[in-house]
């Protein structure tokens, strides 16, 4: 089968996570000028970024991008329209409330509320944040100190691991497995061991960081998965960062459970959210409140953008499964989110030409290998 | 005695709670110029990709228009990629310097006053605050021009030892308004230079000069380029300060350092604003030193506003210092005669209990000065508050109403 290759007219270095080039190193140099132009500790090793071969190549006009997690279709017009309105009033162009502009952070608890059952004041339970980055930095920088432990589950979004090294602690990885023998994997048979998750916990351990619908496989975690992880939680007094930026992106069958809602929880859990990935502004780093507002009153009906989006991503998805075994590799379909892991073990693809680390990771080769190639696949 | 040290968010909420005359805060109340909301509007019609992700360090173009106007101005050239980190305004970039650049126990020197973040950013940083004040050249005046706050050369020297790292600089001043010269750059750029320390400028105001008072890049000045972080706003710039778009100059091996903060921090900025900005930056790159260039036109608007404060200030004898750049007025509220005891005792600041006062018995907001001063000297500098110009005429005639009437009620 070929599989036709489309040009992709992508002319900017639009990137999820840019890199600092390998070829910069820290200084140490021996120069007094240099040496005293050093970066603080806090930043050791942190320079590095998962991105740095790939952004580069995949800036190649001709090369189709769906390694970046952002959308290439319109947001919704509305939503376009509500910026575009907003801009042309002059007090619209200045400082707004430092923690949250008051019609957003309102419009936030009425959904919210809605969704939590439960009252969430605006002016002190919500904090409007440059992204969902901008909200993880802020959690770990407040809540967590040197010497602290921080769980995280395997596989993780990348930033959360050096987010907490920051912060001058200690991350904890944690992995899911993957359930042996099944013919079609979805990521719902990625799963915690419980007695290896309880392991984790010690008298250090200061938060888990939970991601659902989760990047990159797409598990969307479960009632009971979650209520593991609430037991453990309120056990150790420990804190839990949900991060659920995909939440609006469940596809048929599925739903989305809020950690925060589970009992003994509120009081220890932050949930963070986005609007770009709400609304499929990314670029946007900001929420709108009109856009929240006109879906909150839509909510549960067809219409509701927070479902007709997943409605609209389940075809897509479902065309990328079907692309992806036809060529051979075998998927793992996710129950949410952006993203779709495929298994390419069964191509048996040979990479020894490939320049690179002798110690590089076989994907890492795999996905260099399928950018500089442009591959056809027959 | 234990000084109260609030921050300005306070009085902010104090402003809005009493719906006061807000001449307190610095951002204008009347909107961006016309071509600027047009570039945004342009920018929210321009296709998918302006609603997405852009490059984390800075929009491409925006970051080669920031190179090729500031390369002329700085006269170095400026490399886009390398010496240019884009952040959520200069706040950000402030932040990322000193994430990036101070260690717990380094010394960084601020001169008094000075923009309130820099000494909490600092100790969030684990480093020294160590201060040095601006001075009215004639003892026990307060000067009638922001030109009149001189520092010591001999004190500035004083505070340089091994450990210091950096120096903080902001001109134009905030709240002051200093515009520093050229002579007074040399003696830091010297001391930078003998002490091999950083420095970080930060120039928000950087187009808002007055009465023929120039602004001059420190890091123009030889042996700078390559220690100095250059900071400034396209907020301050295009008058539109809830966009939120900064950025950082310097050279490629101190921005390396900033950018590894900024992707583990925020990792982008908005893609339509930065793409209004650099089309802002287009225009005024053609149309620089030309009457069109907004980079003239608002100074001179506010050149105006800035005198018509003055003398209402003057008229109920609160002496203004005449700023020569900036968005602010400061004003010495010594010979002013107001009971103040219902707003706090002894422990608390004048200039506090004053603005406080002045909101909620007048409803009119402003800012206590002494919060741009350490702990340390705040108190010797408890007599000045702050007043934003930067305000349509008719929030200015407001505040003048206020004014008038209460010197008449005196």
């Amino acid at each position: 089968m070929r599989i036709t290759r489309q040009v992709l007219n992508w002319s900017r270095l639009a990137c999820h996570s840019t890199n600092i080039s390998c070829r910069q190193r820290f200084c140490t140099s021996q120069h007094t000028m240099a040496s005293r132009h050093t970066h603080s500790k806090r930043i050791e090793g942190l320079d590095k970024n998962v991105w740095v071969a790939f952004t580069s190549l995949a800036a190649d006009p001709s090369v189709v991008n769906l390694g970046q997690g952002y959308p290439d279709i319109p947001p919704p017009s509305y939503v376009k329209e509500a910026l575009a309105e907003a801009a042309s009033v002059d007090r619209m162009n200045q400082y707004t409330r430092g923690f949250g502009h008051p019609s957003l952070v309102k419009a936030l608890s009425q959904v919210y509320g809605k969704v939590c059952e439960r009252q969430i004041d605006p002016l002190k339970e919500i904090l409007v944040t440059v992204g969902g980055y901008g909200s993880l930095f802020s959690t770990m920088q407040a809540l967590v100190e040197e010497g602290d432990e921080v769980i995280i589950i395997e596989p993780f979004f990348d930033c959360y691991v050096p987010m907490v090294r920051m912060a001058g602690a200690k991350p904890v990885l944690i992995p899911l497995h993957l359930k042996s023998g099944k013919k079609t994997i979805t990521s719902a048979d990625w799963y915690l061991d419980p007695d290896e998750l309880s392991s984790k916990f010690n008298s250090k351990t200061k938060a888990i960081i939970i991601n659902t619908p989760n990047n990159p496989i797409g598990k969307v975690f479960t009632r009971d998965e979650l209520q593991m992880i609430a037991d453990l939680c309120i056990k150790h007094d420990t804190l839990c960062f949900s991060d659920e930026v995909y939440e609006w992106l469940i596809y048929r069958g599925h739903q989305h459970i809020k950690i925060a809602t589970l009992p003994g929880m509120w009081d220890r859990t932050i949930t963070i959210s986005s609007a770009g990935k709400t609304f499929s502004v990314t670029g946007w780093k900001e929420a709108v409140a009109q856009g929240l507002l006109k879906n909150f009153e839509l909510m549960g009906q067809p219409e509701c953008y927070f479902s007709s989006l997943a409605e609209e991503l389940e075809c897509k998805r479902d065309r990328m499964a079907a692309i992806v075994t036809e060529a051979g590799m075998i998927p793992v379909i996710p129950e949410g989110g952006y993203f779709m892991l495929v298994d390419v073990t069964s191509l048996n693809q040979d990479l020894s030409h490939m320049v690179g680390d002798d110690d590089e990771a076989y994907d890492y080769k795999f996905v260099k290998w399928m950018i500089k190639e442009k591959v056809e696949f027959i | 005695m234990k000084r109260l040290q609030r921050h300005r968010v306070e009085f902010v909420q104090l402003a809005a709670d009493h719906k006061a005359v807000n001449v307190g805060q610095g951002f204008p109340d009347f909107g961006p110029p016309e071509f600027a909301q047009e570039a945004f509007s342009k920018a929210v019609n321009g296709g998918p990709m302006m609603h997405q992700y852009t490059r984390g360090f800075g929009h491409p173009p925006l970051v080669k228009s920031l190179a090729k106007f500031f390369s002329r101005i700085v006269g170095h050239e400026i490399d886009p990629f390398e010496d240019i980190l884009v952040t959520v305004g200069a706040y950000q970039a402030l932040f990322c310097a000193f994430q990036a650049l101070v260690d717990e126990g380094d010394e960084v020197i601020f001169i008094e006053p000075f923009f309130d973040c820099y000494q909490p950013m600092v100790k969030m940083a684990g480093g020294k605050a160590v201060y040095v004040p601006l001075r009215p050249r004639v003892e026990g005046t307060a000067g009638l021009s922001s030109g009149d706050w001189v520092l010591s050369p001999e004190e500035l020297a004083s505070k340089f030892t091994p450990r210091t790292k950096a120096i903080v600089i902001n001109t134009p001043n905030n709240p002051l308004g200093k515009v520093y010269k050229t002579e007074e750059l040399q003696v830091i750029a010297d001391l930078c230079i003998k002490h091999n320390v950083l420095c970080i400028s930060d120039e928000v105001y950087e187009w808002l000069t007055y009465d023929g008072a120039k602004h001059v890049k420190i890091a123009s000045l030889p042996g700078m380029w390559e220690r100095t972080v250059t900071i400034s706003s396209g907020g301050k710039t295009f008058s539109a300060t809830g966009w939120k778009v900064g950025w950082a100059i310097g050279s490629g091996h101190i921005m390396k350092h900033m950018k590894a903060i900024h992707q583990n921090t925020v990792n982008h900025c908005a893609t339509p604003v930065q793409e209004a900005v650099s089309q802002g930056f287009e225009r005024e790159y053609e149309l620089f030193g030309t009457p069109e260039s907004y980079f003239q036109q608002l100074p001179a608007m506010l050149h105006h506003k800035r005198k018509k404060l003055a003398s209402c200030l003057e008229g109920v004898g609160l002496q203004p210092i005449m700023p020569e750049g900036g968005y602010f007025i400061t004003a010495d509220i010594s010979s002013v005669k107001v009971d103040l005891s219902s707003e706090g005792g002894e422990d608390e600041l004048t200039d506090y209990k004053f603005v406080k006062w002045l909101t909620k018995e007048k409803g009119l907001a402003t800012m206590p000065v002494s919060t741009f001063y350490s702990p340390e000297h705040s108190k010797e500098f408890d007599k000045y508050i702050r007043f934003c110009f930067v305000k349509e005429d008719s929030t200015l005639d407001a505040a003048e109403d206020i004014l008038k009437k209460w010197s008449q009620g005196q």
